[in-house]
């Protein structure tokens, strides 16, 4: 080749980038490799190691196994009055979510609109979250929807509907000298609920719409109060050492119009008193004195006092796919730095950064691909398995499970991007690994999984710690109007499933950052 | 085949309290193989890391063709490297290790065949690299840098490990890239590696250049005009040629060393006194002595300089 004689020899590269030439190119802008060819050439990189794909395959199999083993050994255990063991059952609101429906109710039915008027003298009950009132109910099926007016002892009245809907009306409770009047009116499918302390100055505290109420339902008195429930709980079951509280609540006045009037009263025990004869409550008249004991709750289910097992337990074991994730990606990095191939690396794309950015998305990608399908068998296979074993699986709206299946995946692959972010940033694998474990699996585990920190420090580390991203997995939500033990034992997290989320990819965003800083500014 | 120079001017680079490279300047031209000779830690492979953009100097600049490696588009047409041959991850084949890089710069797979048929490494691809020797790394090496059929080559150390069958394979090979026009630029800390393969040599000690020139020049130089003669009659030529002006030095029981005169003016003036002469010729050194001879200044300096600061770390 004569070389020296035809400089341009390579003009016709076909690529047409031969632009380094003359003083003039230097004035142009620079055109680099397509940030494609490095996803490509990172890709290459990751299938053309083993080990790697080993190592995911791993991860997906610990994950899967040990949501499995899990689920195999979930039992849920309950008596019956006399008891005996029964199947566990669960109660579903009109909104399809599990709640607590027990209760006693004093009723007759309503047909068409109306009102019915009472005064409360006394509530006699323990628990602040006791309630007594006047209720409208579609039938006395339990999880049938409703709505209440309502005195308690410690949150003052209320309007609530349908379980998870809850009104604040004026503060205070009833005490023998100061009663408390209420009132609840239909007028087609709104309920209007109001309080008065004479009867005559009277405050409007809501009005429900409860959407497809038919034209006769059941108007009536009620009184219930939470049990009190001591629980022992270990990581696959949870015992259930329930007291019973009962709440008297003292009604006279009873005022009707419309369809709610008549003259004759049911008493319906509503739902099961399981184990606790004491909790079946009953009533009480005397002329124009009603008188209404009752037990149990009316309200959302939370799974701390309902044995309902969310969905998420079946991915219990996505810590230890993690750490098999972890592995990769540090060791993705890792073996550059240990076997000098990042120098390669950079001689064939000098631009630093997107080689970072190219890695993170073909690890994040890959793991994303990975926890997919693996919490996507792994929730199929483990609900399974919880509903053979007599369990009984929170509801959940479709929607609900797949954001588990999609944000656990999520989760993985943005922790992996994290792993792989320090592991630029240490340079050294055995370094990164445990930073990564101490960072975000032990939190995980000392939190949510084992039973060993003070519920504050757990729910500090799951708001700040990369751990928070296990959140994503949480299906059950918390109640402000149900007193109950909201511990991420429980699968309740301080953060809502996309907060955590995004404190996690914060972590993620913050250690690529510096990652690619360090990467700039280091020699190779 | 454009034509790529690799200019190195002024480089300066401190670790810490060591000073890697101190003002190294020279330029690798097109068509030729230059050697670059040091001693181990004279700033070969941080000059090499510099112009390559991985480490960055902190005076002075490099550039290839006409740019800096970083801001070249396309860097792997442009510039084929090979710095360290054990810079392969053991688990992955070897065509594979190809196969990224090719990925990153744009070039299909059948360049890789075709690299690794260059190199004579297409029987083991398909093996891990982990279990090549280190001649078989070596190759791998030289592919990957050939990979973009780049007009600059930059190879550090390639001779390393390699059989005596690889090293003539080599030094034919790097010739014939030359010879397409490529610019070459080879390093070595060992001078018989490179003798008949560098038409140029650049000499480093203690991150300066001691010598850039042509390897038949610095030969030349080396030899001066000595001429060896093999005689029976040692003091009768001793006689002759000192009165012509030239100094003579006794080289072993019957062969003596000529300096001053050129060898037919030896010859003439012992043809003239009728001295016997057995063998005479005019002594050529070799480029190992213009080695040793440029670089013995600065390795003597820089073993003072260990023995007065043994805590200080080398390069």
């Amino acid at each position: 080749m004569s070389a020296r004689t035809e400089p341009e020899h390579r003009a016709a590269d076909p690529t047409g980038r031969d632009d380094a030439g003359g003083p003039a190119a230097r004035t142009d802008r620079v055109r680099r490799p397509g940030f494609g060819r490095l996803v490509w050439a990172e890709w290459t990189k990751l299938r053309s190691v083993p080990a790697w794909l080993v190592g995911l395959a791993v991860a997906a199999l610990l994950t899967a196994a040990i949501g499995l083993l899990i689920c195999g050994a979930s039992v849920c255990s309950r008596q019956d009055a006399h008891g005996r063991e029964v199947a566990c059952t669960a109660t579903v609101g009109p909104d399809g979510r599990n709640v607590t429906d027990r209760f006693y109710f004093v009723h007759r039915p309503m047909t068409g609109d109306g009102s019915l008027t009472v005064r409360l003298t006394a509530l006699d009950a323990s628990q602040p979250w006791a309630k007594a009132g006047i209720m409208v109910k579609d039938g006395i099926r339990p999880g049938a929807g409703y709505a209440a007016v309502l005195v308690t002892p410690g949150h003052g009245a209320r309007l609530q509907d349908d379980f998870a809907h809850d009104v604040a009306g004026p503060a205070g409770t009833v005490s023998p000298g100061r009663p408390r009047w209420l009132r609840l009116t239909r007028a087609g499918d709104r309920l209007t609920g109001a309080v008065s302390p004479d009867g005559h100055r009277w405050t409007t505290v809501g009005t429900a719409r409860l959407a497809g109420l038919p034209r006769t339902a059941q108007v009536g008195l009620f009184a219930a109060t939470p049990l009190d429930f001591g629980r022992t709980d270990s990581l696959t079951q949870s015992t259930v050492h329930p007291e019973a509280t009962v709440a008297t609540a003292t009604f006279d006045r009873v005022r009707a119009t419309g369809g709610a009037a008549g003259t004759a009263w049911t008493g319906t025990r509503i739902g099961d008193t399981g184990p606790l004869p004491s909790a079946a409550g009953g009533y009480h008249r005397a002329g124009d004195t009603l008188t209404v004991r009752g037990s149990g709750d009316i309200a959302p289910a939370v799974s701390s006092i309902e044995s309902i097992t969310p969905v998420e337990r079946t991915l219990l074991g996505s810590f230890a796919g993690l750490v098999a994730i972890a592995v990769v990606a540090i060791s993705s990095i890792g073996t550059e730095y240990r076997r000098g191939t990042i120098r390669l690396t950079l001689l064939a794309s000098p631009r630093r950064g997107r080689v970072l950015a190219a890695k993170a998305l073909v690890v994040g990608g890959a793991v994303f691909l990975v926890g997919l399908a693996t919490a996507a068998v792994a929730v199929a296979l483990g609900t399974t398995l919880l509903r053979a074993n007599g369990n009984v699986l929170a509801a959940v709206p479709p929607g609900t499970v797949l954001r588990v299946v999609v944000g656990t995946a999520a989760l993985l692959a943005v922790a992996a991007v994290l792993a792989l972010a320090v592991g630029a940033i240490v340079r050294h694998a055995v370094g990164a690994i445990v930073a990564v474990l101490a960072g975000l699996i032990l939190p995980y585990l000392l939190a949510a999984v084992l039973p060993v920190l003070p519920a504050p420090a757990a729910e500090w580390l799951l708001r700040v710690s990369p751990a928070a991203g296990f959140a994503v997995q949480q299906t059950m939500l918390a109640y402000p109007q149900v007193d109950a033990a909201y511990t991420p034992l429980d699968g309740y997290y301080p953060l809502a499933p996309w907060q955590g989320f995004a404190v996690l990819c914060g972590w993620a965003l913050v250690a690529l950052a510096v990652a690619t800083l360090l990467l700039r500014r280091r020699d190779a | 085949m454009q034509q790529t120079a690799i200019t190195v001017t002024g480089l300066r680079k401190r670790y810490g309290s060591v000073v890697a490279l101190d003002g190294m300047s020279f330029r690798a031209q097109p068509g030729r193989v230059t050697g670059f000779l040091g001693p181990n830690g004279a700033g070969k492979s941080t000059t090499m890391r510099v112009i390559l953009g991985l480490d960055h100097p902190n005076a002075g600049e490099a550039t290839v063709g006409d740019r800096p490696y970083r801001s070249l588009p396309d860097p792997l047409r442009r510039l084929g490297a090979l710095l360290d041959a054990g810079a392969v991850h053991p688990a992955r084949s070897g065509r594979n290790h190809l196969l990224w890089l090719a990925r990153c710069a744009g070039l299909p797979a059948s360049r890789v065949d075709a690299v690794l048929d260059l190199v004579g490494l297409r029987s083991a691809a398909r093996r891990r690299a982990g279990g090549y020797s280190l001649g078989m790394r070596q190759r791998l090496g030289i592919a990957a840098a050939l990979l973009g059929d780049p007009p600059a080559l930059l190879l550090d150390e390639p001779f390393n490990g390699m059989d005596p069958e690889g090293i003539v394979w080599l030094r034919g090979f790097l010739r014939s890239l030359a010879g397409q026009g490529r610019t070459v630029l080879v390093s070595s800390h060992l001078m018989g590696e490179l003798e008949g393969t560098a038409e140029h040599v650049v000499v480093v000690g203690r991150g300066r250049v001691l010598a850039d020139a042509p390897v038949a020049e610095l030969i030349a130089a080396e030899s001066g005009d000595r001429v060896v003669l093999r005689t029976p009659a040692v003091d009768r030529a001793t006689a002759a040629l000192t009165g012509a002006g030239g100094a003579v030095a006794a080289f072993g029981p019957d062969a003596l060393v000529v300096t001053g005169l050129a060898a037919e003016r030896v010859s003439a003036l012992l043809a003239a006194a009728a001295v016997p002469v057995g063998q005479l010729a005019p002594h050529r050194a070799t480029l190992e002595d213009a080695y040793l001879r440029l670089t013995r200044e600065a390795t003597q300096y820089r073993g003072a300089d260990a023995t007065a600061r043994p805590g200080e770390v080398r390069r």
